[in-house]
């Protein structure tokens, strides 16, 4: 989310999901909505059954192409060229807010000249999308305020994701499209708490509410709080540890409920640094395909066992509730940190409950300064919430932006780094089934969920699938730079030409050993929605019969 | 409601109009029906087809009233309140004409233990007086005593019909994995059919055909999961009858409010519990961001991962190669141990995006104060 803190100084969901349906335009880009977030998808179409209007920006047809004014179907990864495309329509057209521009933004006149690199052939061109469609979509942007904006991985899962994060902000704030309900740049999160996990610090170079490791203040306030020293060096992404491990710089790894041997690019390679670590301790629920790596297996409960809060999408806290007792001799996993905390001689790990926890978050984390379980017995909060007196705060930047004026960036366009050649023509893209979850750990154990969808498919169009000789439902070998993957192929022109779809959710089929880890230099996610790929049949001899 | 719709209500306030209800004097803001201001001063109008996050239809005709200076009898969920309007809600004609339409809907449904005296008394093993065939009885539908029909017989007290009953066999459609549709049991009320539209925009499910043969049926009439349904079941969780019921029904002992383990949305839902286990799953209408809505994940896959035989109960430590029980202290020793052989940036800390704040505060807090490191880090980017 390092593109919006450029442009915002803030990197979260700027408006609420509730205020999605008083939207009278929302641009859905690199998101599948009603898949992979379904309440949202249900706002939107609850939206344009009240009149908005709906663009789709998106490769593949997804389902809320049929609920769309307008489909844009752009090449994968030539986001930034549609966007800026867009923008220079409404300079073109005048169709910009020039007074929320002077009042509220900075740098434009440096963007206005970045769009002369865009001509609308070349816009045409690069994303295969007719220029009078792409000024089409620019009007209905435009003309229509308040307008929302809604993306996921499909824009940030690239070498130049940073870019297109930008790319979106520079639109909104073009058309004053920030700071009032139904507008807004609404980055939609996928995991349940992925954006609480980021408030309260899990991230290498940030402290609890976004201070940064380097900052000297920060530090000291850490320092005395924790009381021990602590490192201003910035620590290494995920994208980052994984190849140290392999490397041996990194000896020792304690994960928690993740599965990055399924869920990170490049699998084999995940897996084999896993095995050279000195020592691997993994905390789960259940024995996922990385715990069966571990020397050490901890037994954590599940969220239905311990208290807790989770913060969602739109900055929300809710508090999570202990229904029943820990399953087995599981334990919550703060409980357990702490206790090899203690055994390993430090301070200050010696909470008694999750409650105790937050009162530290809170006394450290300026944005969540007003939370506590007290106040979060009679509703929910969304932060910024700095005292026991704020309300929270549902929209994002309504007077001025989190950095003081909004910051237009101008753009190049980057292609994907690896693109489709003679060996691998095909471009490879991720994405998610409603009835699956991630790597499948905790969907794949719901007998109800795998009847509708219990095996990978390879979305791949009629024509690459005549011109391969596969027909639908036929075993297929995907191969790219780094792995192969056998799956079932499912003939369906959703598929652009030239371009198949994968999710990752199933451990026969793991899509992510095909994937490129290459990664975005400042964001450091990294570019699973383009590798370059080529499909094989299998032979009637090595098909398997199931 | 959306907080914003609150809002917009909100600023309606402002005009706010009495009318009289049964002589009562009641305040509502403009826009409101005449059912939902009798509602909250709590005078009972019978409904069926009427469901309050539905837009009203006024299809089940039990809701009718009697209103000074208007012809007829309209639909108290379809009439707006207007300023001065005199409502009275009981007479013989109202009873007459609520009596005949409710008739007309139990003249298709297994009406028979519905009009029995004896129905609060009847147990599912006790012999029935009236040989009503078993798949017939209110004992042996998911919904008895949790059901709207009875309700509105119970107060109707309806007790024979003047008509003659339609008992032909109507399709069941058991192709979900969660949750059936007997169409039986089904009173035409169209709330499923309207949630989906509605609610989800999907649309996956609509009336078919006209007179007797009117049913509800998706597109062409395919099974459900021959069709574009999503599964969600917010067409099930508005019927209310037993036509469309979960497949496995346990009812809990007692219900906790918490948030789904899923996606991002964070949809606030409540855990039925009983003998610790999770029984179901409930949308919790005053979720701030679903407002009572789930997805196939929230409502139906919950339960069966929590109480799922493959949980990991024990510590597990590698001897020999292979992962063997071992005891917490055990266990929590021999990481401590090994783990303060390294030094700084060594080691790193992998935590997760499912666990909760409080969980991700001491992961990132002990990778900083106790491993001496920065390398922190979560599945964000994936
Ligand atoms: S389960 Fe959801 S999508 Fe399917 S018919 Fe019911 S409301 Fe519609
Ligand atoms: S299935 Fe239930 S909700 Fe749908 S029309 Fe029949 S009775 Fe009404
Ligand atoms: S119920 Fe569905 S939409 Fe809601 S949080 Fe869970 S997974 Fe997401
Ligand atoms: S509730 Fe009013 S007509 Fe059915």
């Amino acid at each position: 989310m390092a593109g919006l803190a450029t442009t915002f100084g803030s990197g979260a969901m700027t408006n609420s999901i509730s205020d999605i349906v008083d939207a009278r335009c929302i641009l859905a880009i690199g998101t599948n909505t009603t898949e992979a977030h379904p309440i949202i998808g249900m706002n939107v179409r609850r939206a344009v059954r009240r009149g908005a209007k709906l663009i789709v920006a998106n490769p593949l047809e997804i389902g809320l192409v049929h609920d769309a004014t307008i489909w844009l179907r752009h090449r994968s990864g030539t986001d930034v060229v549609l966007l800026m495309g867009m923008m220079k329509v409404i300079v073109l057209e005048g169709l910009m807010d020039i007074s929320f521009i002077d009042k509220r933004c900075e740098n434009y006149d440096a963007l206005k000249e970045s769009l002369l690199d865009y001509p609308l052939n070349l816009v045409e061109e690069i994303t295969g999308v007719p220029a009078e469609t792409v000024a089409a979509a620019a009007r209905i942007y435009a003309e229509n305020s308040p307008a929302s904006i809604l993306y996921t991985m499909g824009i940030t899962q690239h070498t130049h994701g940073t870019d297109n994060v930008m790319a979106v902000a520079n639109l909104a704030m073009i058309t004053g499209n920030i700071g009032k309900p139904g507008s807004g740049v609404n980055p939609l999160r996928g995991q349940n708490n992925v954006q609480g996990a980021c408030d309260v610090g899990a991230l290498p170079n940030v402290y609890p509410g976004y201070q940064s490791v380097s900052d000297e203040k920060a530090q000291q306030k850490f320092e005395a709080a924790w009381g021990t020293k602590l490192d201003p060096k910035p620590g290494m992404t995920l994208s980052d540890i994984i190849p140290a491990a392999h490397d041996g710089g990194i000896k020792a790894i304690y994960l928690v409920g993740e599965n990055p041997s399924l869920s990170d690019p490049d699998g084999k390679h995940v897996r084999e640094a896993l095995r050279r670590l000195d020592f691997f301790a993994v905390q789960d629920i259940f024995l996922s395909e990385t715990a069966l790596l571990a020397d050490v297996v901890l037994p954590a409960c599940s969220f239905a066992e311990k208290d807790g809060t989770f913060t969602n999408t739109e900055r929300r806290v809710q508090r999570v509730r202990q229904a029943i007792e820990p399953v087995g001799d599981s334990k919550p996993d703060w409980w357990i940190i702490c206790q090899v905390a203690q055994r390993m001689g430090a301070k200050g790990f010696d909470f008694d409950s999750a409650e105790s926890i937050m009162e530290e978050i809170a006394r450290l984390t300026p944005s969540y300064g007003g939370i506590n379980y007290k106040r979060l017995e009679s509703g929910s909060l969304q932060w910024p919430c700095p005292t026991e007196e704020h309300p929270g705060t549902a929209i994002l930047h309504t007077e001025i932006f989190s950095r003081g004026k909004g910051r237009f960036v101008p753009l190049t366009y980057k292609p994907p780094v690896e693109m489709p050649d003679d060996e691998y023509p095909l471009v490879l893209t991720t994405h998610r089934s409603l009835f699956q979850y991630h790597t499948g750990t905790m969907t794949r154990k719901v007998r109800g969920l795998n009847i509708f969808r219990k095996e990978e498919l390879v979305a791949i169009h009629p024509a690459d699938a005549k011109s391969l000789d596969i027909s639908d439902g036929e075993m297929v070998r995907v191969i790219s730079r780094r792995g192969d993957v056998k799956a079932k192929a499912l003939v369906t022109d959703s598929s652009p030409e030239g371009t198949i779809a994968m999710t990752f959710h199933f451990a026969e089929s793991p899509t992510n050993e095909l994937t490129n880890p290459a990664y975005d230099p400042v964001a450091k996610t990294p570019e699973l929605k383009v590798s370059a790929v080529r499909v094989e049949k299998i032979r009637q001899a090595a098909a398997s019969p199931a | 409601m959306t907080t914003t719709d609150t809002a917009v209500a909100g600023e309606k306030t402002l005009k706010t109009i009495t009318l009289s209800i049964n002589g009562v004097k009641i305040e509502v803001p403009e826009g409101t029906t005449v059912l939902e201001a009798a509602r909250r001063a709590d005078i009972y109008i019978p409904t069926l087809c009427y469901y309050p996050d539905l837009e009203p239809y006024g299809g089940c005709r039990l809701c009718v009233v009697e209103i000074e200076k208007m012809r007829g009898l309209p639909t108290a969920c379809t009439t707006p309140a207007t300023e001065g309007m005199v409502v009275t809600t009981e007479s013989a004609a109202i009873n007459e004409v609520r009596r005949s339409s409710l008739e007309l809907i139990l003249s298709t449904h297994p009406c028979e233990c519905l009009v029995c005296h004896r129905r609060e008394r009847c147990g599912p093993n006790d012999i029935c007086l009236r040989q009503v065939n078993v798949t017939d009885r209110c004992v042996t539908c998911p919904s008895n005593q949790n059901c709207e029909l009875q309700e509105v017989v119970d107060y109707l007290g309806v007790h024979e019909l003047s008509i003659p009953r339609d008992t032909k066999p109507r399709d069941i459609d058991t192709s979900n994995p969660f949750f059936d549709l007997d169409r039986n049991r089904c009173i035409l009320c169209s709330r499923c059919v309207r949630a989906c539209q509605e609610i989800t925009g999907v649309g996956a499910i609509d009336m078919a055909n006209r007179g007797y043969d009117v049913k509800v049926a998706t597109f062409g009439d395919k099974s459900l999961m021959d069709s574009i349904c999503r599964s969600c079941g917010e067409c099930m969780v508005r019927c209310p009858v037993g036509a469309m019921k979960p497949k496995e029904i346990t009812r809990p002992d007692k219900e906790v409010k918490t948030v789904c383990a899923y996606c991002g949305v964070g949809c606030s839902m409540y855990l039925g519990v009983k003998d610790n286990k999770i029984t179901g799953v409930r949308g919790d209408p005053e979720g701030p961001a679903n407002q009572g809505r789930l997805c196939v994940k929230g409502r139906f896959g919950i339960a069966e991962f929590v109480n799922h035989k493959d949980r990991l109960t024990t510590p597990l430590i590698r001897k020999n190669g292979i992962l063997v029980e071992a005891s917490w202290e055990e266990a929590l020793s021999l990481v401590a141990e090994k783990l303060g052989k390294y030094h700084g940036d060594e080691a790193a800390m992998i935590t997760s995006a499912r666990a909760t704040n409080e969980d991700n505060y001491v992961m990132q807090k002990f990778a900083r104060a106790v491993l001496g490191t920065n390398n922190v880090d979560h599945c964000a980017r994936l």
